[in-house]
């Protein structure tokens, strides 16, 4: 946005980058689904999906066929608008962020100077579908799943801005590529390992996911906001939740593992190293999943704010002075 | 390219009206409050017309990602789906508030305009960059920017004051 000047080249670059990303936003949905389930099974040494393909590798694809050919129920005392509207509210700020990742050295679909405000506003929108899907829902299970949602978001929003500006600190710039190619020589995991952590605790908080999956938390809230959809406003909201992870992990990616940098680098082979890592760490969000009970509440809220934020604060300021005196 | 441009903006001031509109005159308090999310993701996308998308990203943050959530957060508390509030009819006493409060606005506005000195688009390129904004913040308008500082301390130290003893009262 230095200038005002749109040439017809960057549209057709901006189209071709938004239809790509919206089909890798639904391709990274059917890997994660069937990945999520094979793992769940493994872990608790069942078959998971075999039926359909080799290995059940179909299953997901079937699911989605039925899922789109479901009804949409819309529950009679529900708020008919903001209840239609909360899916596709949900869905549109997760794809948004995947415009300013950087896949490899020359495969991003926008590099702008503030790439990492970009996502992190982007991305407080999403608190808000959760809201207006529970709200409208007009159901108590959904509404105690929002505010749970929206009170874990706001305690871990803090966090992980913290420990993000840390890295910013030691970069000097918001631009995506421009953290990638601070990390040339070492990586910032290993600069920042305390900000890398809390950022992965954090982020697993922030998506949602086990254990810190209160907001649907099966056994009490049968599956929180999203309870009375059906159909595709349901897989709507799944979709948006593996898009979610993909972007906190990638964000994960860029910050502290290297980007694109690997043994062998190219031009595009970059893409290749940073997808590994992506979903490398995405597995390990399913893993940690499957292995640990969900905390409770309180401690929940315990460990974001006489924790998190205490020791973030703390590295932010050591981050500061070293920087200042180097 | 420049009509698209024009097509954005005006797509842009609508959606801050219509959002301002749905924000006074909304019946759901819900949707008052994302009539209100609307219309600041507008003046957001207005922001970027400025040469700045600092601010842009910044007010999609701070004003739809903490302020209005912070709102809907009250709002969920207290009123279910089928609550209206009740219908109030525009009788004399609305008509000389519209008036009041639209001269008014009209007023404001006129001085604004003869009072900003206008300087052409291209010699304020770039003025508003991120360096420039923590810049000034930080030299021009420090005593200003401290000041807000102090007040936002003085609202946490207030909230910590009011809750302090909510939690014993319950278990007494």
């Amino acid at each position: 946005m230095d200038t005002m000047q749109l040439s017809f080249y960057d549209v057709l670059r901006m189209v071709i980058a938004f239809v790509l990303i919206v089909s890798l936003v639904f391709i990274n949905a059917i890997i994660m689904g069937y990945m999520e389930r094979k793992m769940a099974a493994k872990i608790q040494r069942r078959w998971g999906p075999m039926e359909v393909g080799f290995q059940g590798w179909l299953q997901l694809i079937l699911d989605g066929v039925k899922i789109i050919a479901k009804q949409l129920i819309v529950p009679k005392d529900a708020d008919r608008t903001l209840f239609r509207m909360a899916p596709l509210l949900a869905f549109t700020p997760v794809v948004l962020p995947f415009l300013v990742l950087p896949f490899s050295k020359s495969l991003f679909g926008r590099d702008i100077n503030l790439g990492l405000i970009f996502i992190i506003a982007v991305s407080s929108i999403n608190v808000l579908s959760i809201f207006v899907a529970g709200w409208a829902s007009n159901n108590k299970y959904s509404m105690f799943g929002s505010i749970r949602s929206v009170s874990q978001n706001i305690a871990y929003e803090i966090p992980i801005l913290l420990s993000l500006l840390s890295v910013v600190l030691v970069t000097h710039t918001y631009s995506m590529q421009g953290i990638v190619a601070a990390q040339g020589s070492i990586w910032f995991c290993l600069v920042q390992p305390v900000a890398c952590i809390i950022y992965l605790i954090s982020a697993t908080a922030e998506t949602n996911r086990a254990p810190f999956d209160l907001p649907e938390a099966e056994s009490e809230l049968t599956a929180g906001y999203h309870t009375e959809y059906s159909g595709f406003g349901f897989s709507l909201f799944v979709i948006a939740e593996y898009a979610n992870m993909f972007t906190v992990c990638a964000v994960a990616t860029v910050l502290f593992f290297g980007g694109w940098h690997g043994p062998f680098s190219g031009e595009y082979l970059g893409a290749l190293w940073f997808l590994l890592k992506v979903f490398l760490l995405m597995l390990i969000m399913v893993w940690v999943r499957w292995t640990y009970p969900r905390v409770r509440f309180d401690q929940l809220m315990n460990l974001a704010w006489k924790y998190l934020i205490p020791f973030s604060l703390v590295n932010l300021l050591l981050t500061a002075l070293i920087v200042k005196c180097i | 390219m420049s009509m698209v441009m024009d097509f954005l903006f005006f797509g842009l001031v609508v959606l801050t009206m219509a959002g301002a509109i749905l924000a006074v005159r909304g019946r759901v308090l819900m949707h008052a409050v994302l009539g209100l999310a609307v219309s600041l993701l507008g003046v957001s996308g207005l922001y970027l017309f400025l040469g700045s998308p600092f601010l842009a990203l910044m007010q999609v943050l701070i004003y739809v990602g903490a302020v209005c959530v912070v709102l809907v957060f009250g709002i969920m508390v207290g009123y279910t789906p089928n609550e209206e509030a009740e219908k109030v009819p525009m009788g004399r006493n609305a008509f000389l508030g519209l008036m009041a409060s639209g001269s008014a606005a009209f007023f404001l506005v006129v001085m604004v305009i003869s009072r900003t000195v206008w300087t052409p688009a291209v010699e304020r390129l770039n003025d508003f960059s991120i360096e420039h904004v923590g810049e000034s913040l930080m030299m021009q308008w420090c005593l200003s920017f401290e000041l807000i500082s102090v007040v936002l301390l003085i609202a946490i130290v207030g909230a910590i004051i009011l809750a302090r003893d909510g939690r014993d009262e319950v278990s007494r």
